[in-house]
């Protein structure tokens, strides 16, 4: 077998060196029973060749976004990336190694690291940022439970601009931490009037911003509502190249800012892996799950970084730490970190105004289309349109064209009766070509 | 044809020592490297983009103010960076990693180039299934590979990482006792006191109590134990297996019918699996819930710190408290159902994530699997196992076992009795293999042994390679035994830095970089 080196010989050699005469030898406190005498019924070796045919052949089944005018959001953004971001997250000594436990021989890493939590509070107007989340789902709802240990509270009030399924993780570890959760309604409008919701018993606001419709949100108000009752005011993002272009929610007063860091330098990937960036106010560190790299000096005095503030995390607290997280999204931080350096400023700010661009653009010609209305009053490369009939029938029909149209609300919000909704996206990707397919398609689907 | 006229080719008659300072603090082919902050400019990007055609806004007031800050850097200064600071970081692939516990084994390249097929890497979550129908049949297959290796009913693929597995399988049994009425009553996990910090982490993280279980002398869980702990408040037992002293728990079956019999459910940390594969499947020693690291046991790259991938494999009982998304075969086609409801049986607790998981390691694990087959993937466990025995016989004479010639699973654990009095820690000991060339083992951990060395070679180590760490570790002992202190004491000496102040870093925390302050002289002169 092509991974493993050991010959028979050595395996023999090795056992009369062990002192045991065969391997069951050191299964020896496997109860005799359960040790499998078959093996399991599954298929045996394969060769490279065979087996990149038949995982070709099940990728074959899958329609590629890039080989398709392709419209598809609400939580995961199709972009352009580099072809020196996959080269240089493929490197060996990124790729292959683990958590820098050993800073001398991990400089790599944890430099990177400190470069982007860096990054990640600048583009969040933050203070401080960690090493990463498993995804932005998971680090909203650690954020909800940092909130709550901050303010000794146990309530969270959710948007209904927040992306459904990132309200559903939070409620299903607030269920099972005892702690209470409201959830507004869907807000497609962003017409919610969530300072009536803020008293002193709320721990914390959870708002999106773009929200899950497109819609921008000024969360200026909300935070000084949340601050006069002692609560704190978490955004959340799904798009982070929309922070390129618009006000950041920590210059608009949130205490922690979580989001989605798999649009830059990170390809969709069918939901995973992404990377959930965490950003925070300095005095609230001590609070925040999650890996830190800090900056010290060596015994020569030399700059370097390492892993800090461990005393928060499960391997040291244990049943005291701020989260259980442990591997969290290091080479996808790392494929984000790339990609924003090779961006720059200037470049992220472009790149943005190209994805406004496209998106009025899309959003001009549909809603010249009779049979849609697009609803949004201002967006960043997202925005919601309300069509004749069903939705999901009608991104069924566009797919059978081969145009992925985008995603019917009904599909994150089952029976909430927006079966008419559907979420458009458009980035930099996406051609006139694009743009006047999906018109086409869509005025042709909807003249009948 | 080159002219060598005056060239000389000799090595230099009389090479003086020499440690002068360079010019630039690099030494050949270590180099410093500066931070982006350092030597990016914000007007300069490695991306040609063009500017949009003039058109309005639709941002209403919210266009950005605030000051991004963001260095860019042209396509060859990136590259210089990041394969400057790579040529600082150790890792499997340039020599063995015996972290224990993180089975740091050989990660195929197959695997990263179908991972990143367009019909995989290239797919979003929200696509119309009757376009994602491959992606969900590899989720389906991966599932039955990892259901008939566990012996489980059923699988829940979207935990992001082991401990998201253990949040997983712990919601599960919350879910499956608040479904039996005994939701509020069993509030108590018991967890060994050699179990990973993960585990007591995640009880308490959904409001279980954690009771410690202590480990017999012989560093496994005695059945008798967990029988005397176990009442009408116990909802569960978080057990490691293969545990983490490297040992097989020889009464796991006895345990799992303790917990059973006090109405509890049995979840075992699946972190070790490596040393099992093929050789006995979890769920049939009794275990009711098990997270599987993709990222240890099938070869998915561990990338810095992630990321990985934790599925959970769950036996008949919890099988109908799994999370949505759910996969659901209607005739030729497969669908996912998000709607906790729409799984029919049972009590679904929720969603645990935004998608369906880790596909881009769901791809990789699979290709790792079908390589090896089932004949492979046991070979590759008994390899591991036997690895890590001849390390343990190898080093059993000059260092010490807490827990004697015991054979170990695919982990040799020792302990720091036969430093004491040298002046020499673990931790010393640690950083003199980094300058032999080797990441060192897990340090201090497990917590019931002291001064612990957890050492995890994994069936992907030749002989050779095996032969020449223990012949350096055992030189490493030597050197101890003779009183060479500087070489630990100061150790590493030859890493790209020597040893860095950890306490500095936690006492003054610096998490980013800030502009420094512009120099004014009259305050220098102060």
């Amino acid at each position: 077998m092509r991974y493993l080196p050991l010959t028979p010989e050595d395996r023999t050699s090795m056992l009369r060196r062990i002192g045991a005469p065969d391997i069951n030898a050191l299964f020896a406190d496997v109860p005799a029973d359960k040790l499998l005498q078959e093996l399991p019924d599954l298929p045996r070796r394969k060769g490279e060749l065979e087996v990149e045919r038949i995982l070709s052949a099940i990728a074959a089944r899958n329609v590629a976004a890039g080989s398709v005018p392709f419209f598809v959001g609400a939580g995961a953004y199709r972009h352009h990336v580099p072809a020196s971001v996959d080269h240089l997250i493929q490197r060996s000594e990124f790729l292959t190694s683990y958590t820098p436990y050993q800073p001398e021989i991990a400089q790599g890493t944890l430099q990177m690291l400190f470069e982007f939590q860096t990054q990640v509070a600048n583009l969040t107007g933050m203070e401080v940022a960690n090493s990463s989340m498993y995804d932005g789902s998971t680090g909203c709802a650690e954020a909800v439970l940092m909130a709550h240990r901050i303010t000794r509270r146990k309530k969270a009030v959710l948007s209904g601009g927040l992306h459904p399924h990132y309200a559903e993780v939070v409620r299903t570890l607030s269920r099972m931490a005892g702690d209470d959760v409201m959830t507004m309604a869907p807000d497609v409008l962003a017409g919610e009037d969530m300072l009536a919701c803020i008293d002193k018993t709320v721990s914390c606001v959870v708002v999106q911003t773009p929200d899950v419709f497109g819609n921008l949100r000024d969360l200026s108000a909300l935070a000084a509502k949340c601050h006069e009752n002692g609560a704190l005011l978490i955004a959340v993002f799904t798009e982070a190249v929309s922070l390129g272009l618009i006000e950041p929610p920590g210059a608009m007063g949130a205490d922690i800012v979580v989001g989605e860091g798999q649009s830059i330098g990170n390809a969709l990937n069918f939901g995973g892996p992404y990377v959930g960036l965490f950003a925070t106010r300095q005095k609230y560190v001590r609070q925040m799950p999650g890996r830190l790299a800090g900056q010290t000096i060596d015994a020569n005095f030399e700059r370097g970084f390492v892993l800090t503030l461990s005393t928060r995390e499960q391997h040291i607290r244990r049943e005291k730490a701020t989260s259980n997280i442990c591997t969290n999204s290091g080479l996808c931080a790392l494929a984000f970190s790339i990609h924003m350096t090779l961006l720059g400023e200037s470049g992220l700010r472009t790149l943005a105004r190209v994805n406004h661009a496209n998106a009025v653009k899309l959003a001009d010609m549909l809603a010249r289309v009779p049979g849609v209305e697009v609803l949004n009053e201002n967006f960043f490369n997202e925005f919601t349109i309300r069509v004749k009939g069903d939705a999901s029938q009608l991104v069924e029909r566009l797919a059978a064209q081969r145009i992925l149209a985008g995603v019917p609300v009904s599909r994150l919000l089952p029976r909430a009766g927006l079966d008419d909704l559907l979420l458009i996206a458009s980035t930099e990707t996406n051609t006139d070509d694009d743009r006047a397919a999906l018109v086409a398609a869509l005025s042709s689907q909807l003249a009948h | 044809m080159l002219n060598n006229q005056g060239r000389p080719t000799g090595a230099g008659d009389s090479a003086p020592a020499y440690n002068r300072k360079t010019f630039t603090g690099n030494r050949a082919l270590q180099t410093r490297e500066a931070l982006i902050f350092e030597i990016g400019r914000s007007e300069v990007s490695g991306i040609d983009i063009d500017e949009p055609e003039a058109f309005t806004p639709r941002l209403a007031a919210l266009a950005r103010k605030t000051p991004l800050d963001l260095p860019g850097l042209s396509e060859p200064e990136t590259m210089r960076h990041y394969v400057r600071l790579s040529q600082k970081n150790y890792a499997i692939d340039a020599g063995l990693y015996p972290l224990g516990s993180c089975t740091m084994k050989h990660n195929p390249r197959l695997n990263e180039k179908l991972a990143r097929l367009p019909g995989f890497a290239d797919v979003h979550p929200l696509q119309p299934t009757s376009t994602v129908q491959g992606a969900l049949e590899l989720i389906e297959v991966l599932s039955g590979w990892l259901m008939e290796l566990t012996g489980a009913h059923a699988v829940a693929m979207s935990p992001k990482a082991g401990a998201h597995g253990e949040l997983c399988g712990m919601m599960a049994i919350k879910a499956a006792l608040a479904a039996r009425g005994e939701g509020s009553t069993r509030k108590v996990v018991l967890v060994p006191d050699s179990a990973h910090g993960t585990n007591p982490a995640t009880a308490a993280l959904i409001g279980f109590e954690v009771r410690a279980i202590p480990a017999r002398e012989d560093g496994t869980v005695s059945a008798q134990a967990v029988r005397e702990a176990c009442g009408p408040d116990v909802a569960a037992i978080m057990l490691t297996n293969p545990n983490t002293c490297g040992l097989f728990e020889p009464e796991v079956v006895e345990i799992a019918a303790a917990i059973h019999e006090a109405g509890g459910y049995f979840y075992c940390d699946g972190a070790n699996f490596n040393a099992i594969v093929g050789k006995v499947r979890p769920v049939d020693l009794g275990v009711d819930a098990m997270h599987i690291n993709l990222h240890k046991t099938f070869s998915t790259p561990h990338g810095g710190g992630g990321p990985g991938a934790g599925p959970v494999v769950l036996s008949e009982a919890l099988a109908p408290f799994a999370p949505a998304p759910f996969l659901r075969r209607a005739g030729a086609d497969l669908e996912i159902l998000t709607l906790v409801e729409e799984a029919g049986e049972g009590a679904a607790f929720g969603r645990l994530t935004a998608f369906h998981g880790q596909m881009g390691m769901f791809v990789r694990a699979l290709s790792y699997m079908m390589s090896h087959g089932a004949d492979g993937l046991r070979q590759a466990s008994e390899d591991a196992v036997l690895n890590a025995n001849y390390v343990r016989v190898g080093l059993g004479d000059v260092m010490s076992a807490p827990f004697g010639d015991r054979p170990c699973m695919h982990e040799a654990l020792f302990d720091d009795n036969w430093l004491k009095d040298t002046g020499i820690t673990t931790l010393d000991f640690a950083k003199a293999m980094i300058d032999e060339g080797y990441h060192p083992m897990t340090m201090y951990f497990p917590l019931v042994v002291h001064g612990a060395m957890l050492i995890e070679p994994t069936e992907s180590e030749s002989r050779a390679s095996i032969d020449l760490f223990i012949m350096t570790l055992r030189d490493l002992t030597f050197s101890v035994r003779r009183g060479e202190l500087e070489r630990f004491s100061g150790a590493p000496y030859y890493a790209p830095l020597r040893r860095l102040d950890e306490t500095r870093a936690a006492r003054q925390p610096i998490l980013r970089w800030t502009k420094p302050a512009p120099f004014v002289e009259d305050e220098a002169a102060q």
